[in-house]
């Protein structure tokens, strides 16, 4: 048992780490792009430890460097609902103590709930959500140092295809539980609707509507074909 | 303004994110919407990832980035280990743009 536990760890741990390098180079981006923006370093650095969400720290920038405060708060959080349902489906991985859900919330993000839903349930998904979850989190903020520090030489992460490694990431990591064929067709009619929606509505929304597509297991059954 | 812009996000998004944990925990969630959650969570990744491939902005990516994500994808199909997918789906991405294709 103990050789097969190793096995894994280190498979769980070289993958995890694969993304981290990636991640280094895009928070490098983050804190470069938020120091160009005119953002104090310490507000570069608290936004990458205290709120944590690349995502909304992006947009965050660009509507602050644009005067508009209110809809950077707004937009944001608009971006970041989609966590609360990440967490009713976690539940307990994080683990059953206050400690532990108190410190382990501020860790979720997509990637580490990816990380943690491509695992059995159980140990080996709690040992995966908080694997992904710290050393994700040290990268994202290790990045964000480098790039305060390097400033313009930070470098453009697209140029290097990362825009490219996330979604292929997200993908190898949704692959097992996309075998389970009511969550393929979900998932795709829910991805399919985001796709198509995303020109029109505010970012963060498509993701949640693409909740819509669960309106597929309503549908009768195609039934089975027989050979002949 | 900007201290309280952070926070307002930082509180927020955290809330988000502690709520559904102890919400699971606290409540006792029906069969069937326990059995729908992990297909909830797969389909709005999946719908993350489908629209981080192929936009940008809310308008097309272009090629070189969807092409990398087919790429890498084609790999994972193929069981190949995850690290070759993600350096893949990036090479395959970087070269393309290399060559001016955007």
């Amino acid at each position: 048992m103990r050789t097969v536990d190793r096995t894994t760890d280190r498979a769980l741990l070289r993958d995890i780490g694969a993304l981290s390098v990636a991640i280094i180079a895009v928070g490098a981006s983050f804190g470069a792009i938020a120091l160009a923006a005119g953002l104090p370093v310490w507000a570069v650095l608290a936004m990458s430890t205290v709120l944590y969400a690349g995502g909304a720290q992006f947009m965050a920038v660009g509507l602050v460097a644009a005067g508009n405060p209110l809809a950077a708060v707004l937009a944001g959080l608009l971006l970041n609902a989609r966590h609360l349902p990440f967490g009713l489906t976690l539940g307990d991985t994080l683990g059953s103590g206050w400690r532990s859900r108190i410190l382990g919330a501020h860790l979720m993000t997509d990637e580490t709930t990816a990380f943690a839903l491509a695992q059995p349930e159980g140990a080996a998904r709690r040992r995966a959500y908080w694997l992904a979850g710290v050393l994700l989190f040290l990268a994202w903020n290790a990045g964000t140092v480098l790039g305060v520090l390097l400033g313009g030489f930070a470098g453009d992460p697209n140029r290097l295809g990362l825009d490219a490694a996330f979604p292929a990431g997200l993908l190898a990591l949704l692959l097992p539980v996309l075998r389970d064929p009511d969550t393929r067709r979900v998932a795709v009619v829910g991805a399919l609707a985001a796709v198509l929606l995303t020109p029109v509505l505010p970012a963060g929304l498509p993701v949640l509507v693409a909740l819509g597509g669960l309106g597929v297991l309503a549908l009768p059954r195609r039934k089975p074909v027989r050979p002949c | 303004m900007l201290i309280a812009v952070i926070l307002a996000l930082a509180v927020g998004t955290y809330a988000f994110r502690l709520a559904g944990v102890v919400l699971r925990e606290r409540a006792d969630l029906p069969d069937w919407l326990a059995r729908l959650l992990p297909i909830a969570a797969a389909t709005m990744l999946a719908a993350l990832a489908a629209t981080a491939a192929l936009t940008e902005g809310g308008a097309f990516a272009g090629i070189a980035r969807p092409a990398g994500v087919l790429v890498g994808l084609a790999l994972a199909v193929r069981r190949a280990p995850f690290v070759l997918v993600v350096i893949a789906a990036a090479g395959t991405t970087a070269v393309l743009r290399l060559f001016g294709v955007a």
